[in-house]
């Protein structure tokens, strides 16, 4: 075990170098951030000072070796535009987007199991039907797509609810947070909806499936034989089998669902990370882009280790492989 | 009826599901539209000059029927032609992929060892990453255009075929017909691309459906962000990008008929490729 958490902490490693190299070589071939920083009537003289002043007059391979070198000490440079430690931009950022998540993986899970129960339960039914119709269709979808609708139905027509933004924020435990108050849940409900969609559609279809495998095997006749009301044999013993799995897969997907939050966060103008790095790519601001990659990748890494061990340690059947 | 060829009941099993017949219909016509988008739309919108700024922001009817952009363009036309750009960009990658994840899957299953262990790590790796963040993280790398966006849809796919060709390799590898044809003296490249490869197909089809759907999404979501294509060529995710500082004055056309079309070319994929997966899938079968 010892063996397998310290191999997955060395790959964690390589491939945070990797991405880092990538994106950081990647980022200078497609242009220079001082013509986007500095005054267009700018001299060459002020350009000079303004490139020597951030670091950029250096050859590339000693920018890298000058980041890498601090990275290991924690700093990931400073944003070009902000003028601030990128990570620090980042992570003020942050929690606007994980409350996004939060809710949004909230509501998937809070429609899609029972959905995914009953149409497991009972295929034949026409609602079962019409939740699996519904579901391709979530799949079909394109999220910025259906954010747009969302806007426009429940924002320009209705007028229900606001259409971009963030609505105002509370302190929780020092943390800046705006899905406690009514007026920042009207904010957050449409772009969440709009995040869950995708993963709704998901988890009904595994629900649906887990519910199908599960129902037809021994367990739950001996349950029926003994007479258990069928709330009973559904709600406790049915749910918790078809839980491992769930866990898992939400899990797995909280991480996709902090990637995807870009692109809504791009239509809901959404102050999160996303919007953020999105912003950071049009002005180059390098230090900002790789700083995110990096927090995301790890963060991603992270998530998918929990998720191997919880799922060894839920399920004894999968025991992890010891190194050969 | 017993004279059936294994096609012919085939075709008569997907058919059967009124669904997927839908779905293929409404497949073909995207693709018929596509191919002669320049002949059966109204408007060339890519001439400037045949454009009228006094036409522009028009209402659906009359003589535009889904309006006009902000330029005055006529939306169905631009509609035709963005939809040859995302399938352009969907098919290209899509068979880009396909070739190169196929054939490393299979070199994988049949050659073993190191190879095997160094790529499948690789696809392991890559695959735990949704796949919007390697692209992001690719094009901002590349930069915009046609090309680009291939290789970074490319780059996305490939991981996907590689897994399924590898895991269906490795299931024929070990049949019959592979021990007869190298009991034949036949080289091993000739086993691996004429006998092994041909059977390791279907689920690697299966695949491909769904991951043309999702790599048109996915170019039309970075086009949205302005990550993808040049405004030159647009697709229907930049189509729809323009039409979103309309949206909120209540001019809905430009980024929903876009949209829609959109809709409709990834849904009828899935379509399709939902009832190819039951059908091809042996677990099923016994059912």
């Amino acid at each position: 075990m010892t063996v397998y958490i310290l191999r997955r902490l060395a790959q964690t490693l390589l491939v945070l170098f990797v991405t880092s190299a990538l994106v950081f070589g990647g980022l200078y071939l497609v242009g220079n951030p001082i013509d986007i920083l500095v005054n267009p009537a700018a001299d060459e003289i002020e350009k000079a000072r303004s490139a020597a002043a951030l670091g950029l007059d250096r050859p590339i391979l000693e920018q890298y070796g000058i980041f890498v070198k601090s990275a290991l000490a924690g700093d990931l440079g400073k944003s070009f535009v902000f003028g601030r430690p990128a990570l620090e931009v980042i992570l003020e950022r942050m929690p606007a987007t994980l409350e996004l998540a939060v809710l949004a993986m909230l509501i998937s899970l809070g429609f899609g199991v029972p959905m995914g129960i009953f149409a497991g339960l009972y295929p034949q039914k026409n609602l079962s039907k019409f939740i699996m119709a519904c579901s391709i269709l979530g799949f079909s979808l394109p999220t910025f797509w259906v954010g747009l609708v969302l806007i426009m139905v429940f924002a320009v027509q209705l007028g229900w609810l606001p259409s971009t933004g963030r609505g105002p924020t509370t302190e929780v435990f020092g943390v800046a947070l705006s899905i406690f108050s009514l007026e920042g849940l009207r904010y957050a409900l449409l772009p969440a909806i709009n995040l869950a969609l995708f993963k709704l559609a998901l988890i009904i279809r595994l629900t649906r499936a887990q519910v199908r495998e599960q129902s037809l095997l021994d367990y739950i006749r001996f349950a029926r034989a003994k007479g258990l009301p069928r709330r009973r044999v559904v709600g406790v013993h049915l749910l918790k089998n078809i839980l491992i799995p769930l866990v898992t897969v939400v899990g797995l997907e909280l991480g996709s669902v902090i990637a995807f939050a870009i692109v809504t966060e791009t239509v809901f103008a959404w102050p999160g990370m996303g919007k953020l790095v999105i912003d950071s790519i049009f002005q180059l601001d390098r230090p900002v882009v790789v700083a995110y990659l990096l927090v995301v990748v790890f963060m991603f890494i992270s998530i998918n280790l929990v998720v191997d061990l919880l799922y060894s340690a839920l399920d004894p059947r999968v025991r992890i492989a010891e190194a050969k | 009826m017993k004279e059936d060829t294994p096609f012919a009941s085939f075709v008569r099993g997907f058919f059967e599901n009124p669904l997927a017949t839908a779905g293929f219909v409404l497949l073909c016509v995207v693709i018929v539209v596509a191919l002669f988008a320049p002949w059966i739309s109204p408007q060339n919108p890519y001439d400037l000059g045949k454009l009228d700024l006094l036409d522009a922001r028009l209402p659906p009817g009359g003589q535009y029927l889904l309006g006009t952009d902000g330029q005055g363009r006529d939306m169905l036309s631009a509609i035709f032609y963005g939809l040859r750009v995302s399938l352009l960009v969907g098919v290209a990658s899509g068979l880009i992929a396909l070739t190169l994840g196929g054939l490393l899957g299979v070199l994988a299953a049949y050659v073993g060892g190191r190879f095997e262990q160094l790529l499948m790590r690789v696809v392991d790796i890559q695959l735990g990453f949704p796949a919007i963040l390697v692209a992001l993280i690719l094009i901002a790398v590349l930069g915009k255009g046609v090309d680009k966006i291939i290789i970074a849809l490319v780059c996305v796919q490939w991981a996907y075929y590689a897994r399924t060709a590898r895991s269906a390799a490795l299931v024929e590898r070990s049949k019959e017909y592979i021990e007869a044809a190298r009991g034949l003296g036949l080289s091993r490249a000739r086993v691996m691309l004429r006998h092994l490869l041909p059977n390791a197909l279907p689920p690697l089809i299966v695949v491909g459906t769904v991951q043309v759907a999702h790599a048109i999404a996915l170019e039309a979501t970075l086009s949205f962000l302005g990550l993808g294509l040049p405004t030159t060529e647009p697709s229907l995710g930049l189509l729809i990008a323009n039409g979103y500082e309309y949206l909120l004055s209540g001019k809905y056309w430009i980024s929903m008929y876009p949209g829609v079309a959109l809709l409709l070319t990834i849904l009828s994929i899935n379509l399709v490729g939902d009832q190819l997966r039951d059908q091809l899938n042996p677990r099923l079968q016994r059912a």
